[in-house]
């Protein structure tokens, strides 16, 4: 394998974890604009923020992930993609902004129906958010986005058949994800309601994404052959066959009430169109470009993948851990205070006066970094001077302890 | 370097009427980002801080303020999310030339930020909804990887700024960074430290002095006063105290990396239009006719801060043309805010530390407290006014003397639809935040029974000189 593709493969599982993670949370959102009046349209409003509060905002970054290893990798292509369909994700980027608003809004929510108007606003972003992006991908796909600062059409780039079809996939898709998460989370909680609730959703919205994809390869027959070409050979037809297969098995599972392994099931099911996706198109990324031709130089590409494989070993286990934390009910129940987990000591006697040796030792660092810092024009003098500054703020604080100012 | 237009950008050539729009909404942008930011890295500290006290003292007034600050960190947490996600997508959206030109040299630094910033989200996630399932030392300890990556990301976003401001690492060829080195690019430049430094200072200066703001402006309007209230106050406050001096120093220090590295941006910040031996330094005073006018001179002053010799030269604007030179006004009334503000901000801390030094205790009286209360706003207003000062000051050059914005920016047509929109939701962010915080102050206190006997009893508060 050529180093000029490890990039596109770290671009492609972002994606994919983008749409498994960050689609769920959309479809909740989803999920929240119609749940209905009344007591029940409540509690599925409730069990769908509770369920995602934890993990969204790291769902999320996924995103950050995709366009950061873009642009480093495959810059002109990143130029060219944004400047063409700077439309759709103009609209996407609006639709995160009020999401995330509405997310921190609800902390401060007081009352039922002030939620309910909260939840509105960031149900409907969750809706418009998925499609407009959903668009981007039909449009890379569809090859109408040429190489070029906005060379391609503003709006036919993604306002094609194949690009709404892929809008509306990645729509009922992330709903239908939601609803198996969900389901999930609600029989964990022992919420047997809820859980059918959910269970009802799941296999109408299943019904209906999987409709959508049989549709879109329809559409996409018409309006974008290569791309059918691609997607009904080679790898991309396995990764389809994979899609189906785990499609009905995720249905039959859902169907049997058994939410857990569904949750990973259904997960497959849509990562492996988006992984067809990427092996239908490759390797060809924008038309007349290829990922060869679109890759950064040799120095840039060494360094993303060492940033991002270490970046892995970190990031992983933290994600790993917070959710098992997550999934295994110990992080749920809000950020109320609770019970106190800690026996309280009795509250020691704090000291009451300034600590004088700290404070002339603050003030010395203060005046020798200063000097250092001023005065010393050479490199090793800032650096050691700098270094003193931040020990003067450390001792200082040490020194003036603020608690004893409280007392 | 005196690149032609037609060498620099790797995608077409632009023709872009609404430049100065995208500019305005790349302002906005950060203007919205950067007060975030500061809480994103200052407040973890200060959380786990009082978490710690809580620990060690036994006292659950640090526990219910490291848990009301906590929910305060959230809130602004998910909003410096969408805000940094927004900014991420400008980078392609209003500057794609810039992304398509130079994406190889930077784009390692927004990488690894993003790494940061993720790894800094699931530790948030896990400390918030952590409070009452992990046992209270793990709980601590889940904080430290937020503080950590808090600077780590910060530190990459600053590297990329830093190399905007004094670009290597790569050579341009038909429009193509080659021979493209991103670690000396993003480490190996002189200007970082100073940079990276004297925002990160600015984020405990802005974060300090807000959230005492906010305790010092309850005091005054309500006289709620207890010990809950003294320590919010008083932990805040003496952290902007100490960091205030400190930035003068770091100050300094920026201002001549700028005057080594970018002599026309330093001659914007001074107003100085001829190349001048011995220059003066003007403070106030207006940019005319290439001069400062109704300014206070002092003589010599700038040769001495800017090279240490009374005699230096300094280069002035009329070294380069017309058309490479920044827009003045802006460029000096802002720097003169920010040092102006900074100025005021180190003399109140000095006083604040002198008065606690002497007397032993928390001054009270009504103007130092409402002193604080005006430093919260200031200090973003220094905040970005410094900003304001790198960025404009850089102009015509996104990328100094390397390419201008008018190179980097995007072909789509109609960006003022684009501009206003950002704007209306901007706007209901910003209310939005306003309104979760105020929301959030009000929410009934907890009253543990040691904290409430304290604050009805007026605590014992001891006047202990040392
Ligand atoms: C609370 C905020 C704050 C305060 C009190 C100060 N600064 Fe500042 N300053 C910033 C916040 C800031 C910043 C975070 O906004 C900038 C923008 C870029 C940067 O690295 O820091 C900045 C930039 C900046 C620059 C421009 C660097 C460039 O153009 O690339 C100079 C020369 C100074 N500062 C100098 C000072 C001096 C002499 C101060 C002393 C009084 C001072 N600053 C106080
Ligand atoms: C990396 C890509 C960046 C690009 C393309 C960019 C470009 C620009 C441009 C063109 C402006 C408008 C200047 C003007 O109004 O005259 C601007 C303003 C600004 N930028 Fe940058 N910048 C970048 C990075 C940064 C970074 C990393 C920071 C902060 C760390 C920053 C902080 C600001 C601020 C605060 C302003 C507002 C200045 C104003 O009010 O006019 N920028 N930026
Ligand atoms: C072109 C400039 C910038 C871009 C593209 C950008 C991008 C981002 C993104 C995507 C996030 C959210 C990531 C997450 O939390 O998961 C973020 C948050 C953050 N950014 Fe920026 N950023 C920029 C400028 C800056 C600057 C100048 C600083 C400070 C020095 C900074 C510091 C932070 C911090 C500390 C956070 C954490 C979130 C918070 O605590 O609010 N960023 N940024």
């Amino acid at each position: 394998m050529h180093l000029y593709v490890v990039p596109v493969l770290f671009v492609m599982a972002g994606l994919v974890f983008y749409t498994v993670l960050a689609g769920a949370d959309f479809g909740a959102g989803i999920w929240q604009l119609i749940a209905g009046r009344g007591e029940a349209g409540e509690r599925i409003r409730q069990h769908a923020h509770e369920s995602m509060a934890p993990v969204w905002e790291a769902n999320h970054v996924w995103l950050i992930f995709v366009l950061t290893v873009t642009w480093t990798a495959y810059p002109t292509a990143f130029g060219s993609i944004a400047s063409t369909l700077s439309i759709p994700l103009f609209i996407a980027a609006v639709g995160i902004i009020l999401r995330g608003a509405s997310y921190a809004l609800r902390a401060g929510a007081g009352t039922a129906a002030e939620a309910r108007r909260i939840d509105t606003v960031f149900a409907v972003s969750s809706l418009v958010t998925p499609f407009a992006l959903g668009t981007c991908i039909g449009a890379l796909a569809a090859r109408r986005v040429p190489v070029g600062n906005a060379t391609g059409h503003l709006f036919s780039s993604w306002l094609n058949p194949t690009s709404i079809m892929i809008g509306v996939i990645a729509v009922l898709s992330s709903a239908y994800l939601a609803s198996v998460y969900l389901a999930a989370d609600a029989t964990r909680q022992d919420d047997a309601e809820l859980a059918r609730a959910f269970r009802v959703r799941a296999l109408v919205a299943g019904g209906l994404a999987g409709a959508a994809a049989a549709a879109g390869l329809v559409v996409i027959h018409g309006d974008a052959r290569t791309l059918y070409a691609g997607l009904t050979s080679g790898g991309g037809l396995i990764a389809l066959i994979v899609s189906f297969l785990a499609g009905v098995a995720a249905i039959g599972l859902v169907w049997t009430g058994r939410f857990e392994p569904a949750r990973y099931v259904a997960a497959l099911t849509v990562a492996a169109v988006v992984a067809g996706w990427g092996l239908a198109q490759q390797p060809i990324l924008l038309p007349g470009l290829t990922i060869r031709q679109a890759a950064a130089p040799y120095d840039s590409l060494v360094l993303v993948v060492v940033a991002v494989v270490a970046g892995g070993v970190i990031l992983f286990p933290s994600l790993a851990l917070l959710f098992r934390l997550f999934l295994g009910g110990r992080l749920s129940g809000g950020t109320a205070a609770g019970a106190a987990s800690l026996e309280t000591r009795a509250p020691e006697t704090i000291r009451r006066t300034a600590r004088p040796t700290l404070a002339r030792l603050a003030l010395a660092a203060f005046v020798a970094g200063l000097i250092l810092v001023v005065f010393i024009d050479v490199e090793w003098g800032q650096v050691l001077g700098a270094v003193l500054l931040i020990a003067c703020v450390l001792l200082g604080f040490v020194a003036v302890d603020p608690p004893a100012l409280a007392d | 370097m005196g690149l032609s237009a037609a060498t620099v950008v790797s995608l077409a050539p632009t023709h872009q009427h609404y430049l100065l729009e995208a500019r305005q909404m790349q302002a906005l942008s950060f203007i919205v980002h950067i007060p975030l930011v500061c809480f994103g890295i200052a407040f973890p500290a200060m959380v786990v801080y009082v978490e710690w006290l809580h620990l060690r003292t036994g006292r659950e007034v640090y526990r219910t303020l490291a848990q009301r600050w906590s929910k305060v960190m959230v809130a602004l947490f998910a909003v410096g999310v969408i805000t940094g996600t927004i900014l991420s997508f400008e980078m392609g959206l209003l500057w794609p030339n810039f992304t398509a030109t130079f994406g190889s040299v930077f784009g390692l630094g927004f990488a690894v930020e993003g790494f940061s910033f993720f790894t800094e989200a699931i530790f948030l996630g896990i400390y918030i909804y952590g409070w009452n399932r992990l046992s209270p030392k793990a709980h601590l300890l889940s904080a430290v990887p937020v503080v950590i990556t808090g600077f780590l990301g910060s530190m990459m976003v600053i590297s990329v700024n830093s190399w905007m401001n004094h670009p290597s690492g790569f050579r341009l060829q038909n429009g193509h960074a080659v021979a493209v080195h991103p670690l000396q690019a993003l480490f190996g430049n002189p200007y970082l430290w100073p940079e990276l430094l004297h925002m990160y200072v600015a984020g405990y200066i802005v974060t300090g002095f807000l959230v005492a703001a906010a305790y010092g402006l309850g005091r005054l309007r309500t006289g709620r006063w207890g010990r809950y209230e003294r320590a919010a106050f008083a932990i805040p406050l003496t952290i902007a105290a100490i960091a205030s001096p400190v930035q003068v120093v770091l100050g300094d220090w920026i201002a001549r990396e700028v005057a080594n590295t970018q002599p026309i941006k330093l001659a914007a910040m001074e107003g100085l239009y001829r190349t001048t031996r011995g220059a003066d330094e003007h403070i106030l005073g207006w940019y005319t006719d290439r001069q400062v006018k109704y300014g206070i001179a002092i003589p010599k002053l700038l040769s001495l801060l800017a090279f240490h010799n009374p005699n230096a030269t300094v280069k002035g604007l009329d070294t380069v043309q017309q058309k490479d030179r920044p827009p003045i006004n802006v460029t000096r009334l802002s720097f003169q805010t920010m040092v102006g503000i900074g100025t005021l901000m180190a003399l109140l801390g000095a006083f604040f530390l002198w008065f606690r030094w002497r007397r032993g205790q928390l001054p009270e009286s009504r103007w130092f407290l409402a002193a604080v209360v005006a430093c919260g706003p200031l200090s973003y207003v220094a905040l970005v006014a410094g900003w304001v000062t790198t960025e404009v000051g850089r102009q015509p050059w996104v990328v100094y003397n390397v390419m201008r914005t008018s190179q980097a920016v995007t072909n789509v047509p109609a960006l003022p639809i684009g501009y206003g929109t950002l704007v209306v939701v901007y706007a209901g962010v910003a209310a939005t935040v306003f309104w979760v915080l105020r929301r959030l102050a009000r929410a009934p206190m907890p009253e543990p029974p040691e904290a409430a006997a304290e604050t009805e009893g007026g605590a014992s508060r001891t006047a202990e000189a040392t």
